[in-house]
């Protein structure tokens, strides 16, 4: 704690998605510059919410992602739009990142988020969205706080790195 | 010889830089800890990490794709 004063930066971050992807952008930016001495506040939201529940069940949507390229057998695979529409086809990419996070030596989402909690980053969930998709406190890990757009927006204006993820 | 030495071969971003933070509370200030890695990536963010949190990176080195970086404690 004593370097996160000495350097006394900070940042936010507004997490808004909930996919096994778009989960480790916040989460690796986050916990780094914790470990850089940066006090960090991270702000879930709409679909980030998730992201907060004590199980993960984190997924690939190719829908979306239409630039995605999965590496196959020493070629890429491309995932157009179209192919999300056939059952099994989300679950067999998800699947493919998974190993492919494990082979690679990448962090899971898991592992990022306990060093979230352990380097003290500020993690909020939004109040409106535990209410608007019907989410109750005690499906979050604990250690969260509940806030709204004004505890954001108070977050926001002193930091000196505002992200939306 | 460094005073914590931390392997994070096989490891990818930004898991080196998240163990190499975690072991450094261990250093004694002055004291030196050194960090393996195979993330090609680790020598610029090695470098980053040292120049942003005042620490000392005595030494960048590779060989045979291991990556080695030995940092004083002086923040």
């Amino acid at each position: 704690m004593s370097d996160a004063l000495e350097n006394a930066k900070s940042m936010s971050i507004i997490v808004t998605k909930g996919t096994l992807d778009w989960a480790y952008p916040p989460f690796i930016l986050g916990t780094t510059a914790a470990a850089m001495g940066v006090n960090v506040s991270m702000f879930f939201t709409f679909y980030g919410l998730t992201l907060l529940k004590k199980d993960l069940d984190l997924k690939i949507s190719t829908l979306g992602n239409p630039a995605m390229q999965m590496p196959m057998m020493g070629m890429h695979m491309a995932m157009p739009n179209v192919v999300s529409m056939i059952p099994g086809v989300d679950r067999a990419a998800t699947t493919m990142m998974k190993n492919l996070i494990k082979k690679k030596g990448v962090a899971s989402i898991e592992d990022l988020r306990e060093a979230a909690v352990e380097s003290d980053i500020e993690m909020i969930a939004c109040q409106m969205t535990m209410d608007l998709f019907e989410f109750e406190k005690g499906e979050m890990i604990d250690g969260i706080k509940l806030g709204g757009a004004a505890t954001y927006m108070e977050n926001a204006l002193k930091s000196d790195i505002n992200l939306y993820i | 010889m460094a005073d914590v030495t931390v392997d994070a071969k096989g490891l990818n971003c930004p898991l080196p830089i998240l163990r190499a933070k975690k072991a450094l509370k261990d250093v004694p200030a002055g004291g030196t800890m050194e960090v393996l890695a195979t993330d090609p990536g680790s020598a610029a963010d090695f470098e980053a990490f040292c120049r942003t949190t005042g620490n000392t990176l005595v030494e960048n080195s590779v060989d045979d794709g291991v990556y080695r970086y030995l940092i004083k404690n002086t923040a």
